[in-house]
């Protein structure tokens, strides 16, 4: 034992490169949620299509993703087509969070008012969407940010799976990826849809 | 009298352009502050304690980022609503995780945070008072030679 002794700060040392390691290859930006299996916040807010208003609750019973998006978001546009063909394939039920789509370069301060603000993120999102395909069962605006701020986004885009009984259960900041789709949301969502 | 006008011009006319600017750039930058300097004044001590989440090694007090924005404007909602600030802090905690607050909270998951450092030392300290002893107790008893040493130095030292 003596002479192995001075093999022990070495062995500690190299436990601390492992731990360090396996910190740096970790995503600084992926911050755990504290919303996961939380029951998501309530919101009513107006649709693309109008003149009604959408909330949670009318999508009790069903399993569904709720995607945060804007036209000027540029990580956006890379999983869009993704989300595209998700919708097209499984017929799962999503629903776009348009987040502050005027942003303060877009006005002059407070020089629009609040439904001159809608509807011109209405016509952008509508355009933007003809163009790259639309994935959304239907489109809400959070011009404020606030519902964004209830659901803690703090980076565009990104994507809840919210069940049944309205609790969320997947949270990802950033862009969809296709192998995240295949590999973790939908085992996910077929897990939690009650077999028929 | 023209060199009168313009030095009339000159100090009178400047100076009022100069104080015109000064006072339309404060009032842009200083607006938000004269809403309430009480509310202004928790909300920069709260704001200093929390992260912002877009640039992460900034606090939101000194974030110009768009959310950092947003949600200063919650906070002195909040302030305004005479919500407490550890209400204000859990209001955030809710929403983005313990990862918003700079001091993390005392809790299980964040012992090895708060008590591993000081840990560490004391076990430093165990180790080196273990050693210093081993090494004192290794080390021969008196300062004089012995009988056979001292007879040793010597037929070294005739040699």
């Amino acid at each position: 034992m003596g002479r192995k002794k001075f093999l022990i700060p070495l062995v500690l040392f190299l436990g601390l490169v492992v731990f360090l390691a396996m910190g740096l290859r970790k995503d600084p930006r992926e911050i755990p949620s504290p919303l996961v299996n939380k029951a998501a916040p309530a919101f009513e807010l107006p649709t693309l299509k109008g003149p009604e208003h959408f909330s949670p609750k009318d999508y009790a019973g069903k399993v569904w993703m709720f995607n945060v998006w804007a036209t000027w978001c540029v990580s956006c546009r890379d999983e869009h087509p993704i989300l595209v063909a998700f919708a097209q394939r499984t017929g799962v039920p999503i629903v776009g969070l348009s987040y502050k789509e005027i942003q303060p370069q877009d006005e002059e301060k407070g020089s629009m008012t609040l439904q001159e603000k809608l509807s011109l993120a209405r016509k952008r999102s509508d355009v933007w969407l003809r163009r790259h395909g639309d994935p959304y069962q239907l489109t809400v605006f959070d011009l404020d940010g606030r519902v964004g701020i209830d659901y803690g986004v703090y980076g565009v885009p990104e994507t809840y799976v919210i069940d049944g009984q309205g609790i969320i259960r997947y949270k990802h900041v950033g862009a969809m990826t296709a192998e995240l789709l295949a590999n973790q949301v939908l085992p996910l969502i077929q897990s939690l849809t009650p077999s028929s | 009298m023209l060199h009168g006008l313009g030095f009339y011009f000159d100090k009178r006319l400047v100076l009022a352009f100069l104080l015109s600017i000064s006072l339309s750039a404060w009032s842009l930058e200083a607006q938000p502050m004269a809403e309430d300097p009480l509310v202004e004044a928790r909300l920069l001590v709260i704001a200093q304690e929390l992260r912002c989440l877009v640039c992460q090694n900034e606090s939101l007090a000194a974030s110009r980022a768009e959310l950092a924005e947003d949600l200063k404007r919650e906070v002195r909602i909040l302030i305004k609503k005479g919500n407490t600030d550890q209400e204000i802090k859990d209001f955030l905690v809710s929403r983005y995780g313990d990862f918003v607050l700079y001091r993390p909270q005392v809790k299980p998951l964040t012992w090895g945070l708060w008590f591993g450092p000081a840990l560490a030392l004391l076990c430093g300290l165990w180790f080196l008072m273990g050693h210093l002893k081993q090494r004192l107790k290794n080390a021969p008893a008196s300062k004089h030679l012995s009988r056979e040493e001292q007879e040793r130095l010597n037929k070294i030292l005739k040699d």
